[in-house]
């Protein structure tokens, strides 16, 4: 099973100072290496505060481009982790050791299998 | 026989009437006390799809329904049904081609030396873990607690949907998609299908009791709906809840939830007068208290006790030379609680509420209750599991041991916190405080909050009946 781990806490934009101690890198190294040593890691990344976001829509054939994520909310998606093993058990271990766990939440989704495609 | 639809319309066979449905009662009867177990074998033999499962059990079940009236019920019903289950599991299989590489997988699992392997006497302790398996599973906490609740009792219970969506008042369709939701997330989320490793157990079986306690309070504060249904909640409670204790029998908290199920229970026919309304502990006929399950449940909290006794003791020669702590064998049912340690080893919420409750359970002989006693393991239960709640019977206990006064300071600070403030019994609780020390004024204000608050008809109508009392200057009943 390959699951997703989306780390969601306070948007770094908003947050001027880091008295909360997330932007302390080293936890998050830690971490990453923990994953791969066990073998779980297979993709993971930050993502830029939201202010950098930016919302795509088409309607009618219209694109509709605004600023922002799509919705403002307190706790925003701040990066993600895939990683793959056996059962949610073994995922929900992974996510509360994650530092994110700690600053925010940690939501674990199983990936889904993509549909075949129709041959052509 | 095509669709396995379980119980229900039969009957309208040729002839042999009563027989033929005495026997048909006694394979539904059987039917119902075996099909936990054995639905536990059968999501294990099929790689934990409950789906499978639950189909190849249903046509097993049809299967007896023609036999058994027939044949007798075979001596092993559990081993009976599983085999045959196991035999419609496979045919199913056979028939879907496009499974045919989960065929090959699971004939061999399924081999008949397999199981006959596994359903031999001598392998009891691999049926008990299927089935522990199975509570660990359906009480999952990434499962909401409402699905954790029907599953529960449809799986290990063997309840009916119908059943089960009557007792907790929602729509049998609502009802029935709660379980195909959960039944899905198990699936795609790949829940496993296991017993927690060691360090995980404290955790997860908490998930485990809060659900059996909550199917239990469900059946047993009754907010509203048949109070037969109720019953059957309350006594499926008791029978999983001794289950899980049966199975892990090194943990004091299993013990303390089983023991505070049958004393809670053990009251329940003396908390409803005959028109249905609440009757309170202390006026409650002891006579009809069960003396059975105060005896059980009794002599559980004293084995929880005596079993953490031994833990501290056992901890005591590793740390040589500090002076002992509590003697053992000074048990809150006979006494003194004493100090509690709070390590992995002390008393939990469940030990120390069944406690409480045998305190209670004391009286059924007519004595008083040692309320300094009870006071002293609410003082207990605090530090494990602080709540307001706990601390508003910690209230009453103190109300009841050094009088109304000391009572009430207890009570206004949790007032003062504000947290209780929607609770209808910390305004009964203070209401009755007052009314002891004679402030009738401020008494019959907080009866008419509490009354306000109050969902349970049964409790209202005690409200309002102290309230026209309160109302009345004479009136001064006990």
């Amino acid at each position: 099973m390959r699951y997703m781990l989306l780390i969601y806490g306070p948007d770094a934009a908003t947050s001027a100072d880091d008295s909360t101690g997330m932007r302390d890198m080293r936890p998050w190294f830690d971490y990453g290496n923990w994953l791969t040593e066990q073998g779980l890691f297979r993709a993971g990344e930050p993502l830029a505060p939201t202010s950098s976001a930016t919302t795509v829509r088409v309607q009618g054939g219209q694109r509709l481009v605004t600023d922002g994520p799509f919705a403002e909310t307190k706790e925003v998606l701040g990066g993600y982790y895939i990683i793959e093993c056996d059962d949610l058990d073994t995922a929900i271990d992974a996510a509360a050791r994650c530092p994110g766990a700690r600053f925010g939440s940690m939501e674990v989704r199983p990936i889904a299998a993509m549909p075949a495609q129709a041959p052509a | 026989m095509s669709d396995g639809a379980g119980s229900g319309s039969g009957a309208a066979g040729s002839g042999s009437g009563a027989a033929v449905e005495d026997a048909r009662a006694l394979a539904e009867l059987t039917f119902r006390a075996e099909s936990g177990r054995v639905l536990a074998t059968l999501i294990r033999l099929l790689g934990g799809d409950f789906d499978a499962a639950e189909e190849a059990l249903a046509d097993a079940f049809v299967i007896a329904l023609e036999t058994w009236p027939r044949d007798g019920v075979p001596a092993n019903p559990a081993a009976w049904l599983t085999v045959s289950a196991r035999n419609r599991a496979l045919d199913r299989l056979r028939r879907a081609k496009r499974q045919a590489d989960k065929l090959a997988e699971l004939e061999s699992a399924l081999s008949p030396g397999s199981l006959e392997t596994t359903m031999r006497v001598g392998s009891e302790t691999r049926l008990a873990d299927d089935r522990l398996r199975l509570i660990f599973t359906c009480c999952h906490p990434a499962l909401p607690l409402e699905s954790r609740v029907a599953l529960t009792l449809r799986t290990l219970g063997g309840l009916s949907t119908p059943e089960i969506a009557r007792a907790f008042l929602v729509p049998e369709a609502t009802l029935a998609q709660r379980l195909v939701r959960a039944k899905r997330k198990i699936r795609e989320a790949a829940i496993p299908y296991r017993v927690p490793p060691d360090e995980a157990i404290p955790e997860r079986l908490d998930g485990v009791l809060a659900t059996l306690y909550l199917v239990f309070n469900e059946g047993y504060a009754a907010s509203g709906g048949d109070a037969l249904v109720r019953a059957d909640l309350c006594r499926e409670a008791i029978r999983l809840a001794r289950l899980v204790a049966e199975l892990m029998p090194d943990r004091t908290e299993p013990l303390g939830l089983l023991a505070l199920l049958l004393l809670q229970d053990s009251r329940r026919a003396a908390r409803t007068a005959d028109d249905g309304s609440l009757v309170l502990l202390e006026d409650q006929d002891r006579g009809r208290w069960d003396r059975g399950e105060i005896a059980e449940g009794t002599a559980l909290v004293q084995r929880g006790w005596a079993m953490i006794a031994g833990r501290e003791s056992a901890g005591r020669v590793e740390t040589a030379g500090t002076p002992a702590g509590r003697p053992p064998g000074r048990t809150p049912a006979g006494g003194n609680p004493g100090p509690a340690a709070r390590d992995e080893g002390g008393p939990g919420t469940y030990l120390l509420q069944a406690s409480i409750a045998a305190q209670h359970a004391r009286t059924v002989t007519g004595g008083p209750s040692d309320w300094a006693a009870i006071a002293s393991l609410y003082a207990l239960l605090a530090v494990v599991a602080p709540s307001p709640v706990v601390e508003l019977n910690r209230a009453v206990a103190v109300a009841e041991a050094d009088g109304p006064e000391a009572g009430l300071e207890i009570v206004e600070r949790v007032v003062a916190s504000g947290s209780l403030d929607e609770y209808h019994l910390l305004h009964a609780t203070r209401a009755d405080m007052l009314r002891r020390l004679g402030r009738n004024g401020e008494a019959r204000a907080a009866y008419l909050r509490a009354a306000s608050l109050c969902g349970n008809e049964t409790e209202r109508a005690f409200l309002e009946r102290r309230i026209a009392e309160l109302s009345t200057p004479q009136a001064d009943i006990g």
